[in-house]
């Protein structure tokens, strides 16, 4: 087997393996995490049951999920209705290909491995094409389920895709303008030379990117398709069991999809924040300062749940964490610090900046009412649309200008 | 070749948002109601015939039932009833603690409400908020009589024994605190842009048509018609308190919502009046240990959480009645929904379904 072969196609593979195996576990626990924050939110205890305040409760849903009954309604259209699961969750986890997920490769066992799968030249354009296609998935879902509810919830899920898909191209647009590339690991370097983060110059852009995102991933409070309240459950009634945990973990792969663009294009990827401040260079490193911090805090956070003391030992834990990590970082410990693992950092400052916008989405749920079908449509057309439209001709105005 | 054409879908009596056992026939023109069809009678427990069955004191528990969320202000009308009857007045000390209890009942009612109809718009987390408070109710009912949901606390001629100790410091607490609660409710929905959205000019029920249905209590006066039974027949000793009574401008959605939150606010008010000035003495007044009411028959009305919450009794003399009748506020509101909700979309049924807030233990009886 040569080195070519390995480093073509072997390497890909275990990348696409380990996103595809690791993803479910990942998304487990992010649901784990969106009940303990709604739970403190709504002033009430998330789950605590199973295992230590409740850490073992998405493998107890997963086994669930799994043993249930898989039920086929009789008056189903029994292959499209098995097939409408998988055609939503298959270009979620596609997409997932092209993020960079820090900007420098490094070697293991002499073979060069990229912290993405791949990177083609056309990422902005694969990502827009393969995420409309999981509302394929849904329709066929809600149509095949042969059952009212499912149909109107379908039917909604389509429109709103449709319209939100205008907006939410327009506001992509603008980013390209800037960067002159569509490739995701360029448009991260771009903001690299240009030392800054997109969101600044693109900030109305990145607005109409976000809401239409969300709508796009049919969250609260675009969350119509499988409105509870009115639909029951929209497009999903009828499913159970694994397939019904196909629709779920597509709904979230496409959440944490959203959040890396989201970073990507207008929050710099794995850039340190302030990229153009020079002061600020001790950040490349930030996670060795940052990581024990986070960790002490939220040991102390837990002691404090336990002991009723505020939030007293939430802070001493996080001064603790700072201290050592701070100490880490200039003593030079094991060389951490002088080596600059620069992918070690980027992953840090990418995954924490994701985790941001999946908190957002979290919060949202916990605050916002859900928009009715005419004002959503209303919203996409009437505001998005033209706002993002004026975006791209005030960024391509700004580009032709100052240059 | 292609056509149109009108969907019929049925939605509850198990579904999520018709609030219990609701069924409504829905003609749908995309996502346009053309025709509501609204089908009761799933929780039917014939409690009016039922009562043609049981002594006077026996069927205090199944007005319980009827109004399960307010079942406080059913036991009120249905002692108060009775009383008239038979010509007894209950002791003054009896009638405070029943306006107190009827008043927490109301805040409980539309603590119930509010959470359910946030939830149907899709706000979940207003609902554990309002569960708070609505518990810190219920702990005093339990407190008072033993019970969280079907009190049966109060008896004909009064109570049937003194609050606890230190109970009224409880309650005294709970009217400080509720009204910064009630911010905290007020904060996430009131100018919240997209709950404006789905509830301002939904549902509009004009004066005219309100008092042409019958709707009575926040429905009625959301229209602007100002007629609540505590102040136009003052029943236990409302007449003794001040309060306001809230009105709305255009009889939609968002004004029934304001009228209620005013309302809890002046439920607030009269429980604090009620506990300044509640006197000392006996809370039973002397009725005989076996009730029969003279011939003849009374119709008593009370304000419940709902609105106009009326019994009629027709007595031969006997320790039964003769027929028994109630009125009951969600019944007469749920007409109105038809009217509500034709020409509006599927997402504002439910908007319109809680903002009516009908008990179905109330409308099926």
């Amino acid at each position: 087997m040569g080195a070519d072969l390995v480093q073509q196609i072997v390497i890909p593979t275990v990348q696409i393996l380990i996103v595809i195996l690791l993803l479910p576990l990942v998304i487990a626990y992010l649901q784990l995490v969106e009940r303990k924050v709604l739970g403190f939110m709504q002033v009430r205890l998330a789950p605590r049951r199973v295992g230590w305040h409740g850490i073992l409760q998405p493998i107890a849903d997963a086994v669930k999920l799994l043993i249930k009954e898989d039920t086929v309604p009789e008056k189903a259209d029994r292959f499209l209705f098995t097939l409408a699961p998988v055609v939503t969750v298959i270009p979620a986890l596609a997409a997932l290909a092209v993020i960079p997920i820090a900007g420098a490769s490094f070697t293991l066992l002499g073979y060069q491995v990229k912290p993405w799968i791949t990177d083609v030249n056309v990422a902005v354009l694969y990502l827009l094409a393969i995420s409309s296609l999981g509302i394929y998935g849904i329709i066929l879902g809600g149509w095949a389920s042969n059952s009212k509810y499912s149909l109107l919830g379908a039917l909604r899920s389509s429109a709103q895709m449709i319209s939100y898909e205008v907006p939410l191209g327009f506001a992509i647009i603008g980013v390209l303008m800037l960067s002159g590339s569509a490739s995701l690991v360029e448009i991260v370097n771009a903001q690299k030379t240009a030392r800054i983060w997109y969101v600044l110059p693109q900030i109305v852009g990145f607005f109409c990117y976000f809401i239409s995102a969300v709508a796009e991933t049919n969250r609260v409070p675009f969350d119509l398709p499988e409105a509870e309240a009115e639909l029951v459950a929209g497009f999903h009634t009828e499913y159970s069991g694994m397939k019904f945990a196909f629709f779920f973990l597509a709904e979230y792969t496409n959440m944490i999809v959203v959040s890396s663009i989201v970073t990507v294009l207008f929050f710099g990827g794995w850039l340190r924040p302030f990229p153009n401040v020079a002061a600020l260079a001790w950040l490349e490193n930030g996670w060795l300062f940052f990581v024990p911090l986070i960790a002490g805090a939220s040991l102390g956070w837990l002691v404090d749940q336990k002991a009723r003391t505020g939030l007293r030992f939430m802070f001493a834990g996080g001064l603790l964490g700072a201290a050592v990590g701070f100490g880490i970082a200039s003593a030079d410990v094991m060389g951490l610090a002088s080596a600059s693992v620069p992918y070690l950092s980027g992953a840090f400052w990418f995954f924490l900046k994701i985790s941001f916008f999946l908190f957002m989405y979290i919060w949202f749920r916990g605050t916002y009412p859900r928009y009715r079908y005419d004002q959503l449509m209303a919203l996409g057309w009437k505001w998005l649309l033209p706002l993002s439209i004026l975006n791209v001709i005030g960024t391509g105005l700004a580009v032709l200008l100052f240059g | 070749m292609f056509r149109t054409e009108e969907m019929d879908i049925n939605m509850g009596p198990q579904h999520p948002s018709t609030h219990g056992v609701l069924r409504l026939m829905l003609t749908l023109d995309g996502e346009e109601i053309s025709d509501v069809r609204p089908v009761i009678g799933y929780l039917h427990r014939g409690v009016e015939k039922l009562s043609e069955h049981r002594t006077f004191p026996m069927i205090e528990p199944l007005t319980d039932r009827l109004d399960y969320v307010a079942a406080i202000s059913e036991n009120l009308g249905y002692c108060g009833a009775v009383e008239r009857l038979l010509g007894v007045q209950p002791p003054p000390r009896a009638q405070h603690i029943r306006v107190i209890l009827a008043e927490l009942q109301r805040i409980a009612s539309h603590l119930l409400w509010l959470g359910t109809h946030a939830l149907d718009l899709g706000a979940m987390t207003v609902f554990f908020y309002t569960f708070r408070e609505r518990e810190m109710i219920l702990d005093l009912f339990e407190a008072f009589c033993g019970a969280r949901l079907t009190y049966n606390s109060m008896r004909i001629g009064g109570l049937y024994e003194d609050v606890p100790a230190g109970w009224l410091d409880r309650v005294r607490h709970f009217v400080t605190i509720f009204p910064s609660r009630e911010k905290e409710y007020e904060d996430l929905l009131t100018v919240n842009r997209i709950f404006l959205g789905r509830t301002k000019g939904v549902g509009v029920l004009t004066p005219a048509d309100a008092v042409a249905l019958g709707a009575s209590g926040p429905t009625l006066r959301a229209s602007g018609v100002d007629y609540d039974v505590r102040r136009a027949q003052p029943y236990s000793s409302y007449d003794q308190f001040q309060f306001d009574v809230p009105l709305g401008t255009n009889g939609d959605t968002y004004d029934r919502y304001l009228v209620r939150m005013e309302e809890m606010r002046q439920s607030c008010r009269i429980v604090q009046q009620a506990l300044d000035r509640l006197p000392e003495g006996e809370v039973r007044a002397k009725v005989a240990k076996y009730i029969k009411p003279p011939a003849g028959e009374v119709y008593h009305v009370v304000e419940s959480p709902r609105g106009v919450q009326g019994f009629y009794i027709v007595s031969t003399g006997g320790e039964m009645p003769y027929r028994m009748r109630f009125r009951s506020p969600s019944f007469v509101n749920l007409q109105a929904l038809p009217a509500l909700c034709k020409g509006r979309l599927v997402a504002d049924v439910v908007a319109i379904i809680g903002s009516i807030d009908i008990v179905l233990g109330d409308v099926d009886r």
